[in-house]
């Protein structure tokens, strides 16, 4: 029952990431991509309706996550209690960076509220980059099931460990290739003219940067945990990850010069759970590992009780049918390419 | 106290307090948006549907702000509430995770419709949209009011071998007694702010002549919702709730109303101080009896006081705990006659030319959201000493490891920072005000209506 649930997290993390990753990707590159006020607005026309239910997945991830395993959400939001404060500031930032901006006509208003959304989108990038690179690389958990964590030490890998450390940034930097090319995706699919041309451009300069890290940190990520391999050796349905890495790369590199906006970002997002889904997969059934393994957080030491675990299977299916439909409803009444009416961006 | 459990309570408390502006808001609105657009459809009147329109505008603001304030709450129980998550995550993890699945994911798919979509939909269809917004936010409301239920009168768990809580009984815990009065009562204070903020801005436009048509609807939309609903908040839901402290937890009910000693004929403190040194009421006035005849239905029923208990099981600040409810009773009472007043004169048509009147309506609207954080305070301070009542005390469930500079260091942050957003906020909605529901601010009927 534990490992449902383990797999139902990923699966809504994943989910978070892809959607609210396009959208977090498009105000990564949203200052250098989209030049003018209006080019601006529509890229703000593209995410406007979605953004909002985008962010969503994340508190749903994080409700379902505190109801299957209470003890990791207690022991890794208050062990990262400094960098997640921080997250939430820049999701303040960044929600108000949307939606404010329009109400002022004004220039400096307007300039204003694009360099907050930008520049929170890109630091929200980085830092969803390196929590995941703290849980995989492993937190100096004790005995207690606690830990806290300064936000940087001496950027190695010692016993002490900061939140930031070189491989932390390194997967931050990834994630922030990653969105801005994920979302540099979304933005030519919904958007045409020099608008999409640029974001197209920008894919492809993203692209050899997102093929070199993503090697690089594998190598990096076996060099610092090499016990990750061993559910790739167990299970050999394991395999199925660096295909869908390596074929979600070589699609986009093809679609994206040849136009074909839809292909380039299902194969971007397809690299995101490729990716993601090989972490939780190499992780399994570790949720949070500890610098020194006893201290280990895993599925077991972690898990709600087996009674609650079990009802909420049947609300959890029956909700996520429903949202799944909302959300198909919602994207299909704003598919096609941005209109000029819509919303008051 | 020691100053890391102080300034954890105060994190809490100061988030929660700022974001609960919000929410009340949208509760409110979302459920009168639902009226002018149903009026709408049904009378296929354009100008409810400007109006409509317009309170949408000032409602997605108000949402952006619920949301980004809102998210930090969940985080909380992780990041400065450690222990207490470890502990009763096994059963109020339910609520809350079904908050998120159920509630924000249809609220938040639809908004961006009802925002948004009106061009691409039919008016049934955007009318739709408008009532899963509605129900999206009056759910998530749910699974909170279960969720502090379920710490205000625990059931439906059991303690397993390591010492937390664990699930027991899914439908106790979900349908907890103390859930449902608790949310009636919220709820309608919910559309009490929504009302008052409705008939505000309507009066405001009465008084300076402009957009006077939409002004008399949301001036008779306000009013009206507001008179019924101010009369459900003190009567039925206010009443049981009432009763339902009194039954489950007595020494609260005995600090709220300042009754240091058990008597027979407890009388009801209209006005006085309580003096927590001494243990008695300074310049009391009193009315006899009358807290007997709420709490028990009988005149002379003995009322137990502070004294039945433990001094240790007493909540931890009476004085703000006792001022917080006078303030809440006191505020709802004047909402009563000031919503009833109002119906009257509208009733005799004479609501929309009485200055006066308007003046006051206009002036109410901060009082409600007075009202409903006085509620609250009094809901949270009132379960002191306790954070899951009767099962865990407040001072063990905070995040041990997290020290009181670090989180003063949140603190102060995010009372920065919600400065700038409530700056924002009234600024904005200042702006859509002044915009108003129409490019036109003098309508026809303004025009018809001065001639005379």
């Amino acid at each position: 029952m534990a490992s449902l649930w383990f797999w139902i997290v990923a699966v809504m993390v994943t989910a978070y990431v892809v959607l609210d990753g396009f959208d977090l990707g498009a105000g990564a590159i949203y200052l250098f991509a989209a030049k003018t006020n209006e080019e601006r607005r529509r890229v703000l026309r593209a995410i406007g309706p979605v953004w909002d239910g985008n962010e969503v997945w994340l508190l749903a991830a994080g409700g379902t996550l505190y109801f299957a395993f209470p003890l990791l959400y207690a022991s890794s939001f208050s062990g990262f209690y400094l960098p997640l404060t921080m997250v939430l500031w820049l999701l303040i930032l960044r929600g108000i960076g949307i939606e404010f901006r329009a109400h002022i006509d004004n220039p400096v208003w307007q300039a204003f509220f694009d360099v907050v959304f930008s520049v929170s989108s890109i630091l929200l990038a980085v830092f969803f980059g390196a929590a995941l690179g703290n849980v995989v690389r492993g937190v100096p958990l004790d005995a207690t099931g606690y830990f806290f964590e300064p936000l940087w030490t001496n950027f190695r890998l010692g016993p002490q460990t900061g939140i930031l450390d070189w491989y932390t940034v390194m997967i931050g930097v990834v994630a922030l290739v990653t969105l801005a090319a994920h979302g540099a995706y979304y933005i030519a699919l919904k958007t045409d003219e020099d608008l999409g041309r640029r974001a197209r451009g920008f894919a492809l300069i993203c692209w050899p940067l997102q093929f070199f890290l993503t090697f690089s940190t594998l190598i990096a990520t076996y060099f610092i945990r090499p016990e990750i391999m061993d559910n790739y050796g167990r299970h050999k349905i394991g395999i199925l990850v660096p295909v869908i890495v390596v074929a979600s790369l070589a699609v986009m590199l093809w679609a994206n010069p040849k136009g074909k906006e839809k292909l380039a970002f299902l194969a971007s997002c397809l690299y995101i759970v490729g990716m993601l889904v090989g972490a939780a997969f190499a992780l399994y059934p570790v949720v949070l590992p500890a610098r020194d393994d006893q201290y280990s957080l895993t599925i077991r030491n972690t898990a709600a009780g087996i009674h609650g675990l079990s009802v909420g299977l049947v609300w959890w299916t029956f909700a996520a049918v429903l949202a799944v439909a909302y959300f198909t409803f919602v994207y299909r009444k704003f598919s096609g390419k941005v209109q000029a009416g819509d919303g008051h961006y | 106290m020691n100053s890391a459990l102080l300034i954890h309570r105060f994190h809490f408390a100061f988030t929660a307090t700022f974001h609960y502006l919000f929410p009340q808001l949208t509760m409110g609105l979302a459920l009168l948006i639902v009226v002018l657009k149903t009026i709408a459809l049904r009378r296929n009147d354009p100008t409810y549907n400007e109006a409509a329109r317009f309170w949408a505008k000032i409602f997605g603001i108000n949402f952006v702000l619920g949301v980004v304030t809102g998210i930090p709450m969940e985080f909380q129980f992780g990041t400065n509430w450690a222990l207490f998550s470890r502990f009763a995550g096994g059963v109020i993890g339910q609520t809350l995770a079904m908050e998120g699945m159920f509630a924000f994911f249809l609220e938040s798919a639809f908004l961006g419709l009802f925002l948004f979509g009106e061009k691409r939909l039919s008016p049934k269809a955007h009318w739709w949209s408008a009532v899963a917004v509605f129900a999206g936010s009056w759910l998530s409301g749910y699974f909170i009011i279960a969720t502090d239920a379920f710490m205000q009168h625990p059931v439906g768990y059991f303690t397993a071998a390591d010492g937390s809580l664990q699930l027991s009984s899914f439908w106790n815990f979900v349908l907890n007694p103390w859930a449902g009065w608790q949310y009636a009562h919220n709820m309608s204070g919910a559309a009490i702010t929504g009302a008052f903020v409705m008939t505000a801005v309507g009066a405001f436009y009465l008084l300076s002549g402009k957009w006077t048509a939409h002004a008399r609807i949301f001036v008779k939309t306000g009013v009206i919702v507001g008179c019924v609903f101010s009369i459900l908040q003190v009567f039925p839901t206010g009443d049981r709730q009432g009763k339902m402290v009194t039954d489950l937890q007595p020494a609260t009910l005995a600090a709220m109303e300042g009754l240091f000693r058990g008597q027979e004929a407890a009388p009801m403190v209209i006005i006085g101080q309580p003096n927590d040194q001494q243990g008695k009421i300074d310049n009391a006035i009193e009315v006899p009896g009358v807290l007997s005849m709420l709490t028990y239905r009988r005149w002379n029923a003995h009322v137990q006081g502070l004294d039945a208990f433990p001094k240790e099981d007493w909540p931890g600040n009476i004085p703000l705990l006792y001022y917080s409810y006078h303030i809440m009773v006191g505020l709802g009472t004047m909402f009563i006659a000031v919503m009833a007043v109002s119906a009257f004169l509208l009733w005799r048509s004479k609501l929309y030319n009485a200055r006066w009147m308007l003046w006051i309506l206009m002036l109410s609207a901060p009082f409600p959201y007075i009202a409903n954080t006085a509620g609250w305070l009094t809901a949270e301070l009132g379960r002191q000493p306790w954070l899951v009542y009767g099962l865990m005390r407040t001072e063990n469930g905070y995040s041990k490891l997290v020290s009181a500079g670090n989180g003063m260091f949140t603190l102060l942050g995010f009372m920065g920072m919600y400065m700038v957003l409530g700056i924002l906020g009234l600024f904005l909605i200042w702006q859509e005000i002044e915009h108003g529901p129409t490019s036109e601010p003098l309508s026809k009927l303004s025009l018809v209506s001065e001639a005379k």
